[in-house]
């Protein structure tokens, strides 16, 4: 505690009371206002009954862990069994985002790293340029893009066949190919540049030295380079996992008939169900277990959570 | 074991920009070789294409008589020892030390033995578990050392790596870098740009600039039978006269160097030999050579003490002499006023001289040479 009023009288010291004052109000409205006060009224609401309003406040409005029991047992008419589809979708749901984190890790890292150590001068800017530009565009947009994109009738279909490579439409949206080409190209940004500050600041002769000892160009990066991005890789999963888990936008636009994104469940009972409290219940549900499995693989790979914020 | 590396006119250029031009030597298997010169003088660039890092724009590397050309650097019998010597942060010593042994697949077990037979040799026994950044200067470049070493390359190469470290940490690690040399017989080819690292430890060196290599030699030979102008004058310090030969005979050339009387300067063999009378040259005096003596003693002229630097063993004077300085020609006339310093040893057979005392000073014809006029290294 001490050392916290320490590191403020410095500050106060250094950027003088006005400045000070700005970024501690800044600090405090962002963190309590706009990322713990939402939270924590989605937690509150989360173990409540769905009441009308007329009744809230009322006697029949206690805490409950009702909202939880229906995600894990499902509705009390089907018997108590596990709520077999909302936690299928769960998982469903995070293993396409760890699949599209691994697509996007698979190729941000020779992107970044051709960025940080090939690319000199004018080609570099050009290349951090053409990764942005497209990001102009907005989220719904580019969906509607990739959906027109991988379409039956669309340029890849059209082009495809053209060529004879294949002779019938590819269901690519129904293959959820264009989901998975739509989620991956939506957070590549959020992997690319955590990759390019981590192996940018890695030492050419680092590189240079494992090559001259005899390692071949993958046992360089193996050895070297990733160890050495790691902190950078688990920032940029962490980012594209934890985007990818609560997208809604991409899966809605551009998923199969037969898919349904967990988000959209969380969507379904806030909107179309009008069940906040259950809403709120599936929505902690998944923060809960991404955080959970953020921890865990970080756990796995040997990273601490202060690397992912270098 | 010992093979010997051959540059064959070996020439890189960049673009317009040549790095080395015509490098044409044979260092021997075994042999401690230094390429001794100011930084930007190509002494890297070739050093990179030994390594393999680099090809040549022309010309042909061959080590142990075979062609490098096109062999990647963790092919050839070439490690290279980087001036930040390149340590892995994130491995343990003995990790570090074991790398090369580790991507060529050998066993856990035997790069740890390995590893500490390593250790031994650079004095480290039992450190292996430690991290780099808990190391000291100079334990970094011994392991550096011993990480090149564990694959038993034919050549090590080594880019300044001293450069890094304090004076007396240097003076230490240049007697360890020879020992370790002679310890384990390989063939060291050393980078510097410090002409006391490359006389002390080398059997040989080469001293370069702008791309092109000026002389090979011992320590001896750089030193006193510099074969260029740049080479008198980068190697030690040297007092550069212009002027004109006069005459010569008996392996002794008669100089103008604008001081009041001709001088005479040995010029038996080298290229000194070669400057007919008449000929413009450039002598070089050591500071050491410089000795007050009588006015009417061989070789002698009239100097002003202009200051004395003070270095405990040795005390420094710097005089003025009338004459041409070292950049201008004997046209610029006899009246300009040049400096020239020399260096006494601090013992009582000199007298004290105060700033402003007019005095006589000289040389011995044979500790001075005369060059063909070229390009001095700059201060």
């Amino acid at each position: 505690m001490s050392g916290l009023r320490a590191f403020f009288a410095g500050f106060v010291d250094r950027n003088g009371l006005p400045v000070a004052i700005y970024l501690g109000l800044a600090v405090t409205i962002w963190v309590f206002l706009l990322v713990a006060l939402p939270q924590l009224a989605m937690l509150d609401f989360s173990f409540r009954h769905n009441l009308p309003p007329s009744k809230m406040g009322g006697p029949e409005d206690v805490y409950t862990l009702e909202q939880y029991r229906y995600f894990f047992l499902g509705s009390e008419i089907g018997g108590g069994d596990w709520n077999a589809l909302d936690i299928g979708v769960l998982f469903k749901t995070l293993l396409a985002a760890v699949a599209v984190t691994l697509i996007d890790l698979a190729i941000c890292y020779p992107v970044a790293y051709l960025l940080a150590h090939s690319a000199r001068g004018a080609a570099g800017r050009l290349m951090v340029l053409a990764l942005i530009v497209p990001f102009w565009v907005n989220e719904i947009l580019r969906a509607f893009a990739f959906r027109i994109l991988f379409g039956a009738t669309g340029v890849i279909n059209e082009a495809g066949m053209a060529m004879g490579l294949w002779s019938a439409p590819i269901d690519f949206v129904g293959e959820d190919v264009a989901l998975y080409a739509g989620l991956s190209y939506a957070y590549i940004l959020l992997m690319i540049f955590p990759l390019y500050n981590a192996i940018e600041s890695l030492d050419r002769n680092q590189i240079e030295a494992a090559r001259d000892m005899g390692a071949s160009r993958i046992q360089v990066h193996w050895k070297v380079v990733i160890p050495y991005a790691k902190p950078g890789i688990a920032s940029g999963s962490t980012m594209v996992f934890m985007l990818t888990a609560g997208a809604l936008a991409a899966p809605q636009i551009l998923g199969g008939p037969s898919n349904l994104w967990f988000t959209q469940i969380v969507y379904q009972w806030f909107n179309d169900g009008g069940n906040w409290p259950r809403g709120s219940a599936y929505a902690i549900v998944l923060l809960a277990v991404c955080i959970g499995f953020v921890m865990l693989m970080m756990r796995v790979f040997r990273v601490s959570i202060g690397a992912i914020g270098r | 074991m010992t093979k010997d590396i051959t540059l064959d006119y070996v020439s890189v250029q960049f673009g317009d920009y040549v790095a080395v031009d015509g490098a044409h030597l044979t260092i021997q298997g075994g042999e401690f070789f230094s390429f001794l010169g100011p930084s930007g003088c190509g002494k890297t660039t070739l050093l990179r294409c030994i390594s393999g890092f680099q090809e040549p724009t022309a010309g042909q590397i061959r080590i142990g008589g075979k062609d490098m050309r096109g062999i990647g650097p963790n092919k050839r019998p070439t490690a290279l020892i980087f001036q930040n010597l390149a340590l892995f942060p994130l491995m343990s010593v003995a990790d570090n030390i074991a790398f090369p042994l580790e991507v060529r697949g050998v066993d856990r077990k035997t790069r740890r033995r390995r590893a500490d037979e390593l250790l031994e040799l650079i004095a480290l026994s039992g450190q292996g578990d430690k991290r780099i950044s808990e190391l000291s200067g100079g334990q970094k470049q011994r392991v550096a050392i011993a990480r090149a070493l564990a694959v038993e390359p034919d050549i090590l190469l080594l880019d300044e790596p001293l450069s890094a470290l304090d004076l007396k940490l240097r003076q230490h690690m240049r007697r360890e870098l020879r020992a370790i040399q002679k310890q384990v017989g390989l063939t060291f080819i050393y980078i510097t740009h410090d002409q006391g690292e490359a006389l002390t430890m080398s059997d040989r060196v080469a001293v370069m600039s702008r791309g092109r290599i000026e002389q090979v030699g011992d320590a001896r030979a750089v030193y006193d039978q510099p074969r260029t102008a740049f080479v008198a004058s980068f190697v030690g310090e040297n007092n550069a006269l212009t002027g004109r030969v006069l005459g010569r005979e008996n392996g002794l050339s008669t100089l103008d160097l604008g001081l009041p009387a001709p001088v005479r300067v040995a010029t038996a063999s080298g290229p000194g030999a070669k400057l007919a009378p008449g000929a413009e040259c450039m002598a070089f005096v050591r500071p050491e050579a410089l000795r007050p003596c009588a006015p009417d003693a061989p070789n002698a002229f009239p100097a002003t003490v202009i200051r004395e630097e003070f270095e405990g063993a040795q005390r420094h004077l710097v005089l003025e002499t009338p004459g041409p300085g070292p950049a201008a020609g004997p046209a610029a006339g006899p009246a300009a006023p040049r400096e020239l310093r020399m260096t006494l040893v601090n013992d009582d057979r000199d007298a004290a001289f105060g700033p402003g005392a007019a005095i006589s000073v000289g040389f011995a014809p044979d500790m001075a040479c005369a060059l063909p006029p070229g390009e001095l290294a700059s201060a």
